[in-house]
């Protein structure tokens, strides 16, 4: 992670879809064009309003380089992710990617407290999106970045791009002021299912105003990043047991670097408890790993890693290769090489199927 | 399947609680006053984590007529006769330890041992029990296992698995130096005091979510006494995760694992990898088995996956309901690693069960336990005011 890697010509068998890349922006300036003068004022000063104590930085500093591959940053000193060119000649055409889907994590759309700001927010990252990237590179692919917490901003949004195909999903953040289950979001759930995208959650640096565990805040980076696997769990239980799939059958959602070797665990011990437990979830009417196997899609990197390879074949059997994608997390410092990801030989059909053909069927990719 | 051998060791079986009137005999007289003035001893002290008439606090045929589950005699006729245990390790999972009120918390965790002392390992020989403190404060919690620890029939101290703070922040270490130092393992077990909300987005609406939820809190645990140096500061301590489950286990090995080859300069002190530091130091009792009920091959597998025949210790998690009849033990287990888990992990994990003549002082009457800080009663029974 602290070696730049070499750049090999792309000399695949396969191309990939990668289903976790993170662009960012030189400066925030760069939103100025699609935001209104009230919002460019207000950003210019007061800056962004988030349920943290540090403004500008996150509060468990990563452990190399900003959280960043040291080899991603560009010469003219913008931030990794910022340079499209060199997104190009590192990842996507060293690495074969046929499509790949933008996740713009943002200070502002997700996790902003003012919501007529983070309305705004959204909708400028949005057509930023357009412009910066899918329009200049046909292989990516944008998100609907929503303000989540004001379902009817949201709802507004994703109705504004659900014709553009250049959107392929409605993403949200899993650290909610609510567990992402309840009502409140179910506006978002109805136009997702309506517009026939999914809703990609993806795990999030900023709190909805809640401690990273249900315990409490950890004291180190290692912990807040396990906590992350741990609060995608506690998501897919929530959407479960509140009754979203029964709601929304036609809703499909995708886990994005939460991990996804704990699904089998955590689908035994919700299929356990709920049938102990039904009298109080009526409205859940079959086991939740049924739930699970149907309407959620999981993205691999940061993948597991056991000491014996083969325990992971055992782990996506489980779960059922229909649902694995392949991802990267680009240009972050976790990201996953898809020559080094599975230590355990692939079958061809398997391996088209993660890397590429899931992926593709789920976004209906040409 | 049912226990193919008699004499093994049941490591988490819940009495019921006693409510605060049947604690007045056992406090000083100061909080006998307040305890009574305020009314305080009309309140029942259960836990939101587990309402007892609900269907997994108890079993149907495990659940008495009147009283709640958890009475001696049904702990003898349902547990200790017909598994012909050896011993059980009694967790009273008393509400004292949700008082906002540290001193008052403390005061009613020492009656509550006092209480299982007299009522439960007195009458009953083959109980043992854990020692209940106030979470919220170390110091007392760290003086209460002085306290009681002369008294070994208490063989471990008993934390709730979501609390204020993940369990291996510093604020908690003279818990575990007090606990190390009398040879008493620590026991993390499922429940939460609900001082922040039990996931990271908020509260869910049920409980099946909370009680589901658990084991992400056991993750979250495990990782904090690992990455915040508890396991390498006290070596001789033993930590025993109880009621949390335990197929969840390989994922937090293997990604515990990969995070830590990625950022093991944050956290120097573990000098190895995480997985094998667990392996070493902290053991899992048994229910509830959450694996595919009718897929013995799934649970084998998980096993394997877990890598280790020494982690797992028997336990019923009496009277909550993982299990039908004498079947306590799931499909799919090999004959060494039951046998192991009956009798040798438990024996390994508590040095107390070993004593060849159990010591049967009582708590606070061992002349050689240092003073506790008040004024308390003495710990022979008192007449109620």
């Amino acid at each position: 992670m602290n070696v730049a890697l070499r750049e090999p010509k792309a000399v695949q068998r396969l191309t990939i879809v990668d289903c976790d890349i993170h662009p960012t922006w030189r400066t925030p300036a760069e939103l100025y064009p699609f935001l209104p003068q009230r919002w460019r004022e207000h950003m210019a000063a007061w800056g962004p309003f988030v349920r943290q104590g540090l403004a500008g930085q996150l509060p468990f500093p990563r452990m190399m380089a900003g959280g960043m591959r040291v080899d991603s940053f560009p010469q003219d000193g913008s931030p990794p992710g910022a340079d499209l060119e060199l997104m190009r000649r590192q990842h996507l055409d060293a690495n074969g990617v046929e499509a790949g889907l933008l996740i713009a994590l943002s200070r502002g759309g997700l996790e902003e407290r003012n919501l007529d700001f983070a309305a705004a927010l959204s909708s400028a990252i949005n057509d930023w999106q357009l412009e910066r990237w899918v329009r200049p590179e046909p292989r990516l692919r944008a998100a609907i970045v929503v303000p989540q917490e004001h379902p009817e901003h949201a709802v507004a949004e994703i109705e504004r791009r659900a014709a553009d195909p250049a959107f392929v999903q409605v993403m949200i953040s899993p650290r909610s002021s609510d567990p992402l289950g309840h009502r409140r979001y179910w506006p978002i759930y109805a136009a997702a299912e309506r517009c026939n995208k999914p809703v990609a959650i993806h795990v999030a640096g900023f709190s909805g105003g809640h401690a990273s565990t249900g315990t409490g805040w950890p004291t180190y980076y290692i912990q807040e990043h396990f906590a992350q696997a741990s609060g995608m769990q506690n998501t897919i239980m929530s959407l479960v047991f509140e009754g979203v799939f029964e709601r929304f059958p036609g809703l499909r959602v995708v886990a994005i670097e939460g991990g996804l070797a704990w699904a089998p665990a955590l689908c035994w011990r919700m299929d356990k408890h709920w049938e102990r437990m039904r009298s109080e979830v009526p409205h859940v009417l079959r086991p939740p790993s049924e739930y699970v196997r149907e309407h959620v899609w999981f993205t691999t990197q940061p993948v597991e890693e056991p000491d014996n390879p083969e325990h992971m074949a055992d782990i996506l059997g489980w779960i059922g290769w229909d649902r694995i994608m392949f991802s990267t997390d680009y240009p972050h410092w976790d990201y996953d090489d898809p020559r080094q990801a599975f230590k355990f030989p692939l079958t061809g059909e398997r391996r088209a199927r993660v890397f590429r053909d899931n992926a593709k069927a789920l976004y209906g990719l040409p | 399947m049912k226990l193919p051998i008699a004499g093994a060791i049941d490591c988490d079986l819940h009495p019921a609680p006693p409510g605060a009137r049947a604690l007045l005999p056992y406090l000083d007289a100061f909080w006998r006053d307040q305890i009574t003035n305020r009314h305080i001893e009309r309140m029942p002290f259960t836990l939101m984590s587990y309402p007892p008439g609900s269907p997994f606090a108890a079993r149907p045929d495990w659940r008495p007529a009147s009283e709640p589950p958890g009475d001696l005699d049904g702990i003898r006729r349902h547990v200790l006769d017909p598994f012909a245990l050896r011993y059980a390790i009694c967790n009273v999972l008393h509400g004292a330890i949700a008082l906002f009120n540290e001193d008052m918390s403390a005061a009613l965790c020492s009656a509550v041992n006092d209480w299982t002392a007299h009522e439960l390992l007195d009458p009953e020989p083959r109980l043992r029990a854990a020692i209940l403190v106030p979470p919220q404060n170390a110091e007392l919690a760290a003086r209460e296992i002085e306290r009681v620890a002369p008294d070994r029939r208490f063989v471990q101290v008993l934390l709730l698995a979501m609390g204020e703070t993940p369990l291996g922040r510093r604020v908690h270490w003279p818990i575990y130096a007090a606990a190390e130092k009398h040879g008493l393992a620590v026991a993390i077990h499922a429940g939460s005091t609900y001082r922040v909300a039990p996931t990271y987005a908020g509260w869910p609406s049920h409980r099946v979510e909370d009680y589901v939820a658990q084991s992400t809190a056991f993750e979250t645990q495990l990782l904090s006494l690992v990455a915040e140096g508890v396991l390498q500061r006290f070596p001789g301590l033993k930590v025993v995760m109880s009621e949390g489950g335990f197929t969840w286990l390989p994922n937090w090995f293997w990604r515990a694992g990969k995070t830590w080859r990625g950022v093991r300069p944050e956290v120097p002190w573990v000098d190895r990898a995480p997985a094998e530091i667990v392996r070493d130091r902290v053991r899992f009792t048994l229910q509830p088995v959450d694996a595919p009920a009718g897929d013995p091959a799934v649970l084998r597998r998980t096993l394997e996956h877990i890598g280790s025949d020494r982690l797992l210790l028997f336990s019923t998690d009496y009277p909550h309901w993982h299990f039908e009849g004498e079947d306590a033990l799931p499909e799919g287990l090999g004959g060494d690693t039951i046998r192991r888990m009956l009798v040798d992990n438990p024996l390994e994990t508590y040095p107390r069960l070993g004593d060849p003549a159990p010591g049967r002082r009582r708590a606070g009457a061992s002349r050689g336990a240092p003073k506790p800080a008040r004024k308390r009663g003495t710990v022979a029974r008192k007449e109620a005011p």
